[in-house]
């Protein structure tokens, strides 16, 4: 119930050593790594493009890397580039086709038809798409006023660079809880130990905090999907912030991993909706002339909630990446190897936030599912 | 000659109207918290909820201005 009690108790100690050690492995990496990343990228435009396009390069290089990817990037650009190919798995017309990123990642301007299976296909930007007419720049895509390719594309079910660290984080997710899940049983009315030490007063916190006062009495049956989206959150925003190998893939900052986590708390909801809650939908507690006006509202209430669920924690994760990133850039589009001394403590400052953000809209997520369920199973309404 | 998208102000205002919300919560919590000590915890988890409504319509701005920008 109490929240201040929770950050007074000794549990905390716990928590906040972690904390600080995460912090200290994080930022120390993230104040060095971006800028490794972004050299390539910064001296080749500012070798051949012109003033103004600069700036232009350099928010694409920010999007490109918030964005997912057919493969693992690590450094480097061109013939030194180290990164791993993933496989692409496309649903075409001609079935399924399957390849390594790799074996057609060389014309990204989609100026070259490569076939696979009798398929040809381009790869445009990192995206594949069928050949279309050729344009001015010699690329065989239809390209819209807004720079998006028209072009009919087959259906991509690729395991990319999300989908592994998604792989990843429900591994380590899987190792960790069943083994902490089972010392429970073992060690059943004894104290924790070991990791099981470590993770309880979170488990705690959000039972205490996040789900009894949300839905009361029948916080049990909940308990396992709140505690899951809490820890997959938590972990996928603190990986999201770790620019090298098991992190940097920006998972929660990815809105189709946010749509299905809220997704998963929608079909929660109406599935235990009672009869109060629809009830409240259907025939609410106005003057019966008001009800074509309030039941469309209800409704579209119902949907708003898990948009609102979607796009808050997208929205929170992807600035945070593009604040970092952007305050880096600003070392190269001023030119000035000594804007560093302020972009760099700054990026630090802003490193430690964002692992504070990441917290809270684990917590946020978690305790907006847990008030959604509970208005879903509430007994009596206040009315 | 300042050139750029009309989308940033939009970004700009939302973050204003986001900033007065917050400031009010934030503000009035700490009130409520002087007030009854004792209640901290609850002041402060209602706090965050709140703060997190308000942060999510400042974001559907960014979003938009984000996609306006395109």
């Amino acid at each position: 119930m109490d929240l201040s009690q929770i950050l007074n108790s000794k549990k905390l100690v716990h928590i906040a050593f972690y904390a600080v050690f995460f912090a200290c492995v994080t930022f120390t990496v993230s104040a060095q790594e971006p800028e490794k990343v972004e050299e390539p990228h910064v001296t080749r435009s500012e070798m051949n493009a012109p003033h103004e396009e600069k700036e232009e390069d350099i928010s694409a290089t920010i999007l490109h890397h918030i964005a997912d990817s057919h493969e693992w990037h690590f450094w480097g650009e061109g013939e030194h580039k180290v990164s791993v190919p993933l496989p692409v798995i496309l649903w075409t017309q001609n079935g399924l086709v399957t390849f390594l990123s790799n074996k057609h990642d060389e014309n990204d301007h989609g100026t070259e038809i490569f076939e696979e299976k009798g398929q040809p296909m381009v790869n445009y930007h990192g995206k594949y798409y069928y050949p279309g007419q050729k344009n001015a720049e010699g690329a065989y895509v239809e390209i819209d006023e807004n720079g998006v390719p028209t072009n009919a594309k087959p259906l991509d079910v690729s395991i990319t660079k999300n989908v592994v660290s998604l792989f990843l984080s429900v591994i380590v997710l899987l190792l960790v809880f069943t083994g902490i899940a089972k010392s429970y049983r073992v060690r059943e009315m004894k104290a924790p130990k070991g990791l099981q030490s470590i993770l309880e007063p979170i488990i705690i916190f959000v039972r205490d905090d996040i789900a009894k006062p949300q839905l009361g009495h029948r916080y049990a049956a909940f308990m396992p999907y709140l505690l899951t989206v809490f820890f997959f959150v938590w972990l996928n925003n603190l990986m999201g912030l770790i620019p090298f190998f098991p992190g940097g893939a920006n998972l929660t900052g990815n809105i189709s991993v946010t749509m299905m986590l809220a997704l998963c708390t929608f079909v929660l909801t109406t599935v235990n909706g009672n009869k109060n809650y629809w009830g409240h939908v259907f025939t609410p507690h106005v003057p019966w002339w008001l009800y074509p006006l309030m039941i469309p509202v209800e409704i579209i209430g119902l949907f708003t909630k898990p948009i609102a669920l979607m796009i808050r924690l997208f929205a929170n994760i992807t600035a945070g990446h593009i604040l970092i990133l952007s305050l880096i850039s600003l070392i190269f589009i001023l030119k000035s190897v000594f804007v560093a001394g302020i972009a760099v403590p700054f990026v630090i400052f802003i490193s430690v936030i964002e692992l504070v953000v990441g917290f809270i809209q684990a917590f946020i997520f978690t305790i907006l599912s847990a008030l959604f369920i509970g208005m879903a199973v509430e007994e009596h309404t206040a009315h | 000659m300042i050139t750029g998208s009309i989308a940033g102000i939009g970004a700009g205002l939302a973050a204003i109207g986001a900033g007065i919300g917050i400031g009010q919560i934030g503000g009035k919590a700490m009130e409520g918290m002087a007030r009854q000590p004792e209640a901290a915890g609850r002041i402060q988890t209602a706090m965050l909820i709140a703060a997190a409504f308000v942060e999510a319509v400042a974001l559907f701005g960014v979003v938009v201005a984000f996609l306006g920008t395109k």
